[in-house]
């Protein structure tokens, strides 16, 4: 990573987190980088079919959010959830398997790269319908209440869902109930290709979210330590009663929509502004700084990632491909497609 | 079994209550249902006041919403049972039920269950126009992923509704505004009534009626104009749409060797024509006669009186075409 991009800002080095949490976050945003890195040329090679929907410029978002969670904690992802996935704790290598149609994957083949889920993990599943998971969110937050328990959903979704209807009921209702859902707006500036600023009249979305009595904050999404931190308050809040909140975390997305969108609508010297300030690169300058890394450790850590995201590219290959036949299974749990009982 | 006499609706508010006191995980959500209101069409009277405010959950106008929450809720293991109050307002929630519910299980590749149950309904012959008054079964028949009950009378809908709870698939159980008022008999004991197995109403030699919902109650009255005339016929109502008892009713017009599919819905695309499909596939060459619908034509309910009875199924408009058919008149 060439560090004279960075963007740091020196300060001393955080008292609320320590060596092995920062340097935890560090890795899990270059794993998530290098999956879509990977997923993208194997994707362009030819290999994985579909579509794909990246993230890369949005890596602290997720992390900074997960990393504030607990395996019991739950969330719900998008189209663009790679990074949401493997920051609260997807392997890449079932990912891949998952791209590359396996029965390895996650979903077996069925669901691909915009449908992750291990509910093992309290990965509730990501939908490619913008807004869709809003709703579902607010219930798993009442089922929670409903039983008693402490655990949190961080419902992630971008910019695009804030302008539609579920956006809207969801924050309605999660606020009624006082539900312990985090609401994340990964704001990437774009929902498709129509920009942020043309999406309503004065942006402002902590001010719009604040009317439904939801307590929001904007944060730099290129900050992870500043996105934990927004977590952390969010999660706590939640966690002990205290209802839902909202986080818009300002990001970019370097690629554009999917993977062979030339991306026309996005100015250059927008883009260039913004890949000057990679969070990876920030955070990579303030663990050097800091004294928490050392050039040789970031070196060795890249091949790691290197090395775990090859194994899982080779992993996937290796895998037995879904047999055809098992597109006709896992519909219903008491019935077979045709409706007869199991 | 001790027997008695009760309404659709008490039928529907028994199964529910029963399926509360034995699973707690069991709530309702919906617009309308606490009481004082107690429902839209008083299904659910006396249920919040029997279990609290956190069971009988009544929301504000936001189908997308409620049903998303439902979702949500059954996706970590809660049993919700959600109302929208007229099936016309499914159209809020299409991508909850549709894109969410439905697929989940599929696309994680079996990951989730989605143990919800969604009562809604439908029909004509109140006055109730375009946006009150459809018949949208066969939208969700045809969507992968999900179960569809369509009960006619109390016992079913007690029997149906109970199963539909206690399933880990989501259900779209669809009543029907005209039939809360009917009696019928049903068992003081507990029974449950299994989806896919159609119920033969009425047994019959000269031709097989294929009938949902309320037009079950419509043929079944016709059946006995037509008795007086001579002409046998079997009533069979499949009782759930999905999972479909194809086995029952191909048997029948084997033995009928005719067949008449009746529903309320528009007829273009409506739930008889994969009747009609199965059984040209499976009973070929024991039909004797054209295969014919009796159904709404293909415009939007209307409002006046004259212009929906002109429109909507009825008893007369069923004995009409079994009888034409059966003389060979068609």
């Amino acid at each position: 990573m060439n560090a004279k991009n960075a963007d740091t800002t020196v300060e001393t080095p955080p008292e609320d987190l320590t060596r092995e949490q920062l340097l935890g976050m560090y890795r899990r945003m270059r794993l998530i980088r290098g999956f879509e890195d990977t997923a993208k040329e194997r994707f362009e090679a030819g290999e994985i079919a579909g579509f794909l929907h990246l993230s890369q410029g949005q890596e602290a978002v997720p992390v900074g959010v997960c990393s504030a969670l607990g395996p019991r904690d739950y969330i719900t992802s998008t189209h663009r959830g790679h990074g949401d996935v493997i920051a609260k704790g997807c392997e890449v290598k079932r990912m891949f398997a998952e791209l590359y149609g396996r029965a390895t994957g996650y979903c077996k083949g069925k669901g691909g790269s915009m449908h992750i889920a291990d509910f093992s993990q309290g990965i509730i599943g990501a939908t490619g319908i913008v807004s869709g998971s809003l709703p579902t969110s607010v219930g798993i937050g009442l089922g929670i209440k409903q039983r008693g328990g402490d655990e949190v959903v961080v419902c992630f979704f971008g910019d695009g869902a804030t302008a539609e209807g579920g956006f809207h009921e969801a924050l309605n209702l999660a606020s009624l109930w006082q539900v312990p859902v985090i609401f994340v707006c990964q704001n990437n500036l774009y929902g498709l290709s129509q920009p942020w600023e043309k999406t309503a009249y004065k942006c402002d979305l902590v001010a719009r979210v604040a009317t439904y009595h939801i307590p929001g904050e904007c944060v730099d999404g290129m900050d992870v330590i500043a996105v934990h931190r927004a977590a952390r308050r969010a999660v706590e809040r939640a966690r002990s009663g205290g209802g839902p909140g909202f986080i818009e975390a300002k990001t970019y997305r370097f690629l554009g929509h999917y993977v062979g969108d030339p991306a026309l609508y996005m100015p250059a010297e927008e883009r260039e502004a913004w890949r000057k300030r990679d969070a990876i690169v920030k955070l990579r300058g303030q663990l050097l700084a800091w004294g928490y890394l050392t050039e040789a450790e970031d070196e060795a850590m890249g091949a790691e990632v290197a090395a775990e995201l090859q194994a899982g590219v080779e992993y996937a290959k290796a895998s037995p491909l879904a047999a055809p036949e098992t597109a006709l299974e896992e519909l219903y749990v008491h019935f077979d497609y045709l409706g007869n009982p199991r | 079994m001790a027997v008695r006499e009760i309404t659709y609706r008490e039928a529907l508010k028994e199964a529910m209550r029963e399926e509360m006191l034995r699973d707690e995980t069991v709530f309702l959500i919906g617009e309308d249902i606490a009481d004082p209101h107690g429902g839209s069409y008083k299904v659910t009277a006396g249920l919040s006041t029997e279990f609290g405010l956190d069971r009988v959950i009544q929301t504000p106008i936001s189908e997308q919403g409620f049903i998303g929450t439902a979702v949500g809720a059954a996706l970590i293991g809660r049993r919700p049972i959600a109302e929208i109050l007229y099936i016309d307002f499914c159209t809020m929630a299409m991508d909850q039920i549709v894109n969410q519910a439905a697929k989940i299980r599929y696309m994680s590749g079996g990951q989730a269950k989605v143990p919800l149950v969604i009562r809604t309904q439908g029909g004509m012959g109140r006055s109730s126009a375009a946006q009150h008054a459809q018949s949208l079964e066969a939208w969700f028949v045809h969507t992968p992923g999900l179960l569809v009950a369509m009960p006619s009378t109390p016992y079913d809908a007690k029997g149906l509704l109970k199963t539909a709870i206690r399933l880990d698939d989501p259900v779209i159980f669809i009543e029907h505004k005209l039939l809360y008022n009917t009696k019928g008999p049903v068992p003081e004991e507990e029974y449950t009534i299994p989806f896919g197995v159609a119920d033969v109403k009425r047994e019959g030699r000269d031709c097989t009626v294929v009938a949902t919902s309320r037009t079950v109650l419509m043929t079944l009255a016709a059946a006995e104009t037509l008795e007086r005339e001579g002409i046998s016929v079997e009533v069979v109502d499949p009782r759930t749409l999905f999972p479909l008892d194809v086995d029952t009713i191909v048997a029948s017009v084997k033995k009928t060797s005719r067949l008449v599919v009746v529903h309320e819905a528009v007829e273009r695309c409506g739930f008889g024509a994969e009747v009609v499909a199965q059984v040209a596939e499976k009973a070929y060459g024991y039909v004797d006669a054209p295969i014919v619908r009796v159904c709404a034509p293909s415009v939007p309910a209307p409002f006046a009186r004259q212009l929906e009875d002109y429109v909507m199924v009825d008893e007369k408009k069923i004995a009409d075409k079994v009888r034409r058919l059966v003389r060979g008149e068609i």
